[in-house]
């Protein structure tokens, strides 16, 4: 627009709209402000908390508590193996589906998405007996494959639709070239294809890492990741503010600071491309 | 050498015929337009010939060997795109280099040959960018420089200039025209644009529907259109085309004459008729006659022809450049 | 492009991800199918026996299932109407130009990344918390008693939490949406005439109305299946007070071992999460041409 607001009204929205967002991001700062106090200054009035003097204790005993650093690796493992792994499979698919699209590629689409729309609860108990009979509770290797299935129709539906917006006249262009399908792929296709890979990737892991059902369901301690974690302070150590709040802002930054990277491909792929 | 000859090539999707069997030769070094309305099958021609669609029927040969089947990387053809097709993620440099690695050229002689397809197209000075960087007209610079590079048998032009704007798209045609003096290689062009076919072509090939109108020279087409169809769609502006008592009075179904071919006089004349716009272009006036009893004629008048909305003129068509159609709309 | 040699290896690249996908479908969801068919439970192993529909029965008029299917309706349009409402009125205001917009919006954005046991739990004893949360501080300085979220109000509480993660959710895609509305139709609106008002109800009420349908479809695919929030606040409790169906299936089947109630509960589960994806899916089939 050219025209310009006025200067009172941008004042005005200014405003409002840093002190919402501030309301809104307040649980998430409060957390991050509270992991660096002591256990006994963590639970005072929030003005004395504030004024209360830094420290790093809770840190420290969340570690030798708990091993952090094992269920945080339970996490990359099983959020990037589970999304490797769904990369693998459908990347081809996406591809085909993308540039050689037959009469039933729409029919194969929306039935990959219908099935997302199964609630978890309805295969709960085979699930948990397959993983029982197959010695799978509470291994990574059974969450990298139930996340994988859980998490493939996104992410067949993001790559194509990233696909889909590859010209195809440039792939035609590379074939007049001279090109064979190889250096079509190599040289043309893939490069063209990276930006739109990685934002899948992106937002699969993120959506991985904060699984809170199978991740629950299926693990107990030795594969728990980071959600079953955190979810072991429910009582009693919940109520060791500090502590929590140390464990909760590990849990969180790493994904925090991923999703904000991510956020216009998030739209996209959360709502398999109705809404760009 | 760039000789193509099309054998009953014919085109089907499904059920439907897109080109019925069609034969056009091609001689090396001509400049060869396919021109005719949307949808009349001319750009799927354009691809028959590259190889990126594959023929239903018969034989595409190239320098004389069959060429129907060879995937379109070995035809040693050259194409241009509408939309330019340069790879987004390589620089001017690497785009024009392509065909040249994929070719396996040596890397100095590919530079080499870079620089001279750059210096030709006066892309210097953007090699190193990237094609988002660049405007319409360069954009369009570096997809011929990438097709000049290779040293194809044939260019092929698939409506190149119809995105650009239409000052550009007059530099480009002068451009291109310039490229096939220069190079002397064999080039199809495809446009909906009579202007452009008439202006670069040696050959125009009207198309309609999937077949063949007439082929020949622009002022063959101009001067000898064979139907009616070819004399509605070449010349700038139409031509007046007739139909009812006046052409059956001269023994036709159709008759056509052009804005030019009229002449006009304020006191006598064969047609009377009531000015209605007037279009000044300052070197001509286009007029828009209201003649009783037939379609509004445009006349051409001279540049400074002063008449009016409204003004009483009379027309006389030269009988010479009169043309006569029959019932089946071939010219007689 | 398309010859039929293409169109065989397209077929080979598309099959493991549909084969696959196929046997996750098929395999537990007919074995829950036939469980729930069974009197069935975890401690007696091998003395399974036909039930016919009695567990559908027992499930369906257990009183606890209606409070769950009630729990569940109440949840998920709590959260929808907080979402959407607040969603809208964030987009609308975040559209406008202001200072520091991509700080902002990063602000806002945030709560989505937090993982639902992390947020659950630091609302639950860091805000919640009758003695030490902030609320009971904030309570106790104005001279009020302390109030207990999450006894005495605990489906309220976890409505609060859940929408506080999705509200997020709802504003990013508003506002993605809104920001694509093509500005030379507002002109063109502005020069018949039309009002900021007119102009907000006849064109960015109709080009928003897309996007709310998905947020709501999406929102709800995922807020049947809160399960989480519940788990590690109030376990469902107090009672029945704060259970949805989903929590009720897995209290059922994995903590009274009733393998049969529990699988006709997911199926049911099942059911219902169907007639919201039919919809859904109508929808998104309609825009993918587009």
């Amino acid at each position: 627009m050219a025209r310009k607001a006025s200067t009172q009204r941008k004042v005005l929205v200014t405003a409002i709209a840093w002190t919402i967002a501030f309301l809104i991001f307040f649980p998430i700062l409060w957390t991050i402000l509270m992991s660096f106090k002591s256990e006994g200054d963590a639970i005072k009035a929030p003005f004395d908390m504030l004024m209360s003097p830094w420290s790093f204790e809770s840190y420290a005993e969340v570690q030798t508590r708990s091993n952090y650093s094992r269920h945080f690796m339970n996490s990359v493992v099983i959020s990037l193996g589970s999304t490797l792994l769904a990369l693998v499979i459908a990347i081809p698919a996406a591809w085909a589906m993308a540039f050689v699209p037959g009469r039933r590629t729409k029919d194969i689409l929306m039935w990959m998405l219908s099935t997302k729309m199964m609630p978890a609860v309805g295969v709960l108990i085979p699930m948990y007996l397959i993983f029982r009979d197959f010695g799978l509770l509470d291994t990574r290797t059974g969450l990298v494959v139930v996340l994988t299935l859980i998490n493939l129709p996104i992410v067949v539906w993001m790559l194509y639709t990233y696909f889909k917006e590859i010209p195809g006249e440039i792939l035609e262009a590379a074939r007049m070239d001279g090109a064979n399908l190889r250096s079509e792929i190599i040289y043309v296709l893939t490069p063209m294809a990276v930006p739109g890979i990685a934002s899948t990737l992106l937002l699969n892991v993120i959506l991985a890492w904060n699984e809170a059902f199978w991740t629950l369901q299926l693990t107990t301690s030795a594969a728990a990741p980071l959600t079953q974690f955190i979810a072991s302070y429910s009582s009693p150590e919940g109520l060791f503010y500090a502590k929590l709040s140390a464990a909760s802002t590990m849990a969180i930054a790493p994904i925090l600071i991923l999703g904000w990277f991510s956020q216009k491909q998030l739209v996209r792929g959360l709502t398999f491309g109705a809404v760009k | 050498m760039g000789k193509i000859t099309l054998r009953n090539v014919t085109k089907k999707f499904g059920d439907v015929a897109v080109i019925p069997a069609l034969n056009l030769d091609i001689e090396n070094g001509e400049f060869v337009v396919f021109v005719g309305p949307s949808g009349c099958g001319k750009s799927t021609l354009l691809r028959l010939i590259a190889g990126l669609e594959d023929t239903t029927d018969g034989s595409i040969l190239i320098d004389g060997a069959d060429a129907t089947d060879t995937p379109p990387a070995k035809r040693g053809l050259a194409m241009v795109f509408q939309s330019y097709a340069l790879y987004p993620h390589m620089s001017v440099r690497k785009n024009i280099s392509f065909p040249l690695k994929m070719a396996g050229v040596d890397p100095a002689e590919a530079t080499r040959k870079v620089d001279n397809a750059a210096k030709v197209l006066n892309l210097t000075s953007y090699l190193d960018r990237k094609p988002g960087q660049l405007s319409g007209g360069q954009r369009q610079r570096v997809a011929i420089g990438r097709a000049i590079v290779r040293e194809p048998k044939a260019f092929l032009f698939d409506e190149p200039l119809s995105n650009l704007d239409a000052a550009l798209r007059v530099n480009m045609r002068l451009e291109i025209t310039e490229l096939h003096q220069t190079l002397k290689t064999t080039m199809i062009y495809v446009t909906h644009d009579q202007v452009e076919a008439m202006t670069m072509a040696d050959k125009i090939v009207v198309l309609n529907a999937g077949r063949i109108e007439q082929v020949g020279s622009p002022l063959t087409l101009y001067r000898n259109p064979a139907n009616v169809f070819v004399a509605g769609f070449i010349g700038s502006p139409k031509m007046n085309l007739i139909t009812g008592p006046e052409a059956e009075k001269r023994g036709a179904t159709t008759i056509g004459i052009r804005p030019e071919h009229i002449d006009l006089s304020t006191t006598a004349g064969e047609w009377q008729g009531e000015v209605g716009v007037s279009e000044h272009l300052g070197s001509d006036t286009f007029l828009h006659v209201h003649v009783p009893g037939m379609p509004t004629l445009t006349v051409r008048a001279g540049g400074e022809y002063g008449v009016h909305h409204g003004d009483r003129i009379f027309l006389t068509p030269q009988a010479d450049k009169m043309h006569r159609f029959g019932a089946d709309g071939k010219a007689m | 492009m398309a010859t039929q040699h293409s169109r065989t290896a397209a077929r080979l690249m598309i099959s493991p991800a549909v084969i696959l996908l196929l046997l996750w479908m098929i395999v537990p969801l007919s074995m829950t199918l036939y469980f729930s068919f069974l009197r069935y439970n975890l401690l007696m192993p091998g003395m399974e026996t036909w039930a016919g529909f009695d567990n559908y029965y027992y499930f369906l008029t257990d009183p606890a299932f209606f409070s769950a299917l009630s729990n569940t309706i109440i949840l998920v349009v709590g959260v929808l109407l907080i979402t959407v409402i607040g969603g809208v009125a964030l987009a609308l205001l975040l559209d406008q130009p202001f200072w520091g917009q991509g700080v902002v919006r990063v602000l806002v954005i945030a709560p989505f990344f937090v993982m639902p046991t992390v947020s659950a739990l630091v609302w639950k004893n860091m805000f919640m918390n009758p003695v030490n949360g902030m609320f009971a501080h904030i309570a106790k300085a104005l001279g009020l008693q302390p109030f207990d979220f999450l006894s005495h109000a605990p489906l309220a509480s976890i409505i609060l939490i859940v929408a506080w993660q999705w509200l997020p959710f709802a504003t990013l895609i508003l506002l993605t949406a809104l920001q694509s509305l093509d500005r030379e139709q507002q002109e063109a609106a502005e020069m018949d005439g039309a009002s900021v008002f007119a102009r907000f109800i006849y064109l960015t009420v109709p080009h928003l109305t897309r996007a709310v349908t998905v947020v709501v479809l999406i929102q709800t695919i995922f807020l049947l299946g809160v399960f989480a929030e519940i788990l590690v606040t109030t376990n469902g409790g107090p009672g029945t007070a704060s259970t949805n169906i989903t929590y009720l299936v897995y209290a059922q089947s994995l903590l009274n071992y009733d393998v049969g109630g529990g699988s006709a509960g997911g199926i049911v589960a099942v059911i219902l999460a169907n007639i919201v994806a039919i919809f859904l899916m109508r929808m998104i089939g309609k825009n993918l041409d587009a």
